[in-house]
C-alpha cells in the first residue's frame, strides 16, 4: 500500500530534479535540511533515524543531493524523507517534510476497532506485510 | 543553440555579453577597489576573456565540456589573495560557471580531523557548504605532511582530488599560499597540479602602493592622515618591511588599527572639546610611538604582526 504522509505524497514520486528544486526552495527560505530514514512508516512513528546532522548554511541543493545519494546507498530499501526546519525564534519547527525514497514493496496498515466502555470505539493501526 | 542557423551563421556578440553578464562590473570593481596588483588584474581580465569565449563556443555548440577552473593563488601574506578570491567567485557566478557564487574559506583545521574516521565527514561537511560556489583553501600545503605518511591530511587530499575531478560543475577550488611552499606541495601531489588550470601570482606591494592602500583604508573608515601623519606612515612602511612577519596590506591594516587606538587616547587625554576634524585625523603622534621606529622587534611572540 502506498504510504501517504508529508507534502506531495498524493503525487507521483518526485524525480531527483524535482527534489532538487524543492531543496533549492527550502534553502532560499534559509531553513535547515535534515534527511531521515525508517523502515517503520507508522503514522505514530514521528522519530525517524537521522542520516547525519541537519544541514545548516548550505547555499546550493547539491550538498543535500550528495547526502541523499549516500543515504540511498545505505538504506535504499527504506523510507527516506527530507525535512526543512525553520530555526527562527517563534517558529522553531518543521516547515516542510516529504518522502524521497520508498522500499520496493510497501507495507500496509490494518485498522482494528475495539468496543470500549460506553459506546466508545478504540482504533489501533497495525503495520502489516513488512 | 545550433551552430548553423540555415544559411546565415549564428553569432555571439562578445562585447554585449561582457556588459550584460555583469563581468565588466566585476572587473571595474576590481580595478577600483584594489590598489596595485597590476599583473593579477591582467591575469583576471585574461581569464574573464577566456571564459566569455568558452561560453560563446558552448552556445554555438563548438565546445561541450566544462573547462577546468580550479586555481592556485600564490603570494606572501596580505597580498590580497582572499580579497581577489571573493571577486573571482563573483566573476565565475556572473559567467554562469558556479551557480551561487559564494566563497567558503578554510584552512587545514577545517578539513582534517583529530582521529581516525573524523576527517572524511569534516571534509565533506565543508564541501557541501561550498557546493555552487568557490572553496578557498588557505595555506593548502599544510594538508600534506611528507614526514608522516599516516597523517590524516592525506584523506582530505584524496576526497578533494575526487571532487575536483567529478564535481567540476558544482564548485571551483582555489588553493592559496606562499609560492615556494605551494610549488613543493604541487610537486609532491601531481594530482593537484594536473587539476589546476590557472596559476596566479600575487607580487608584494611596493612602498608607494602600501602608502596608497593605507590612505584608502583610512578613508574607508572615515579617517584621513594630515601631512605629518602621511609622512610618518611612509616611513613606518619602509621600516616595517625590513622586520620579521611583514604581511603587506595586512600589516598596514593592523598598524592603522593601533594608530586609531592611540588617536583616541590622545584625544581623550587632551583637555577641551574636539571637533569633527580632530576626531577623524590621524597625525604623526599616532604613528611614531610605534616600536617599529625605535628598531623594536616583535617581542610578544603570540602576535603574528609586529608593531
Ligand atoms: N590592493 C589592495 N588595496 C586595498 N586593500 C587591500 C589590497 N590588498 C589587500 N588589501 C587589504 O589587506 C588585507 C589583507 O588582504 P587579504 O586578506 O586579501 O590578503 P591575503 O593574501 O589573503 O593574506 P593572507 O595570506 O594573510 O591570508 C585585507 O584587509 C584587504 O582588504
Ligand atoms: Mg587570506
Amino acid at each position: 500500500m502506498r504510504i501517504t504522509q508529508g507534502c506531495f505524497s498524493f503525487l507521483p514520486d518526485l524525480t531527483d530534479e524535482q527534489i532538487r528544486a524543492q531543496v533549492e526552495y527550502i534553502l532560499s527560505r534559509e531553513w535547515a535540511v535534515g534527511i531521515e530514514f525508517t523502515d517503520e512508516p507508522h503514522p505514530r512513528n514521528t522519530y525517524w533515524e537521522m542520516w547525519g546532522n541537519p544541514m545548516f548554511d548550505l547555499k546550493d541543493a547539491k550538498g543535500v543531493m550528495m547526502e541523499l545519494d549516500e543515504c540511498r546507498k545505505a538504506h535504499g530499501d527504506s523510507y527516506i524523507r527530507i525535512n526543512a526546519f525553520d530555526s527562527t525564534r517563534g517558529w522553531e519547527t518543521v516547515m516542510m517534510s516529504f518522502i524521497v525514497n520508498r522500499p520496493a514493496s510497501e507495507p500496509s496498515l490494518r485498522t482494528w476497532r475495539t468496543e470500549a466502555d460506553g459506546r466508545h470505539i478504540r482504533y489501533t493501526h497495525e503495520l502489516v506485510g513488512r | 543553440m545550433d551552430g548553423d542557423a540555415g544559411d546565415t551563421l549564428a553569432t555571439v556578440d562578445l562585447k554585449a555579453e561582457y556588459e550584460t553578464s555583469g563581468v565588466r562590473e566585476i572587473l571595474d570593481e576590481l580595478e577600483r577597489e584594489l590598489i596595485g596588483l597590476a599583473p593579477v588584474k591582467q591575469r583576471i581580465r585574461e581569464t574573464a576573456a577566456l571564459l566569455l569565449v568558452d561560453r560563446a563556443r558552448r552556445e554555438l555548440g563548438l565546445a561541450h565540456e566544462t573547462p577546468t577552473l580550479h586555481m592556485s593563488f600564490t603570494g606572501n601574506p596580505g597580498t590580497g589573495k582572499t580579497t581577489v578570491a571573493l571577486k573571482m567567485a563573483g566573476l565565475l557566478h556572473r559567467l554562469g560557471y558556479v551557480r551561487k557564487g559564494h566563497l567558503v574559506s578554510v584552512t587545514r583545521d577545517d578539513l582534517v580531523g583529530q582521529y581516525i574516521g573524523h576527517t572524511a565527514p569534516k571534509t565533506k561537511e565543508v564541501l557541501k557548504k561550498a557546493m555552487g560556489g568557490v572553496l578557498f583553501i588557505d595555506e593548502a600545503y599544510y594538508l600534506y605532511k611528507p614526514d608522516n605518511e599516516r597523517d590524516y591530511g592525506q584523506e582530505a587530499i584524496e576526497i578533494l582530488l575526487q571532487v575536483m575531478e567529478n564535481n567540476r560543475d558544482d564548485l571551483v577550488v582555489i588553493m592559496a599560499g606562499y609560492a615556494d611552499r605551494m610549488d613543493r606541495f604541487f610537486a609532491a601531489n601531481p594530482g593537484f597540479r594536473s587539476r589546476i588550470a590557472h596559476h596566479i601570482e600575487f607580487p608584494d606591494y611596493t612602498d608607494e602602493e602600501l602608502g596608497r592602500i593605507s590612505a584608502s583604508m583610512l578613508e574607508g573608515q572615515g579617517y584621513a592622515f594630515d601631512e605629518g601623519g602621511r609622512q610618518a606612515m611612509e616611513e613606518y612602511i619602509r621600516l616595517r618591511r625590513e622586520q620579521p612577519h611583514f604581511a603587506n596590506a595586512r600589516s598596514i591594516r593592523n598598524a592603522l588599527d593601533r594608530a586609531r587606538l592611540r588617536q583616541a587616547n590622545r584625544l581623550f587625554s587632551a583637555d577641551g572639546p574636539v571637533d569633527a576634524r580632530a576626531l577623524s585625523t590621524i597625525t604623526e603622534a599616532d604613528i611614531r610611538p610605534s616600536r617599529v621606529f625605535s628598531g623594536g622587534l616583535d617581542t610578544d611572540g603570540h602576535r603574528a604582526d609586529a608593531d
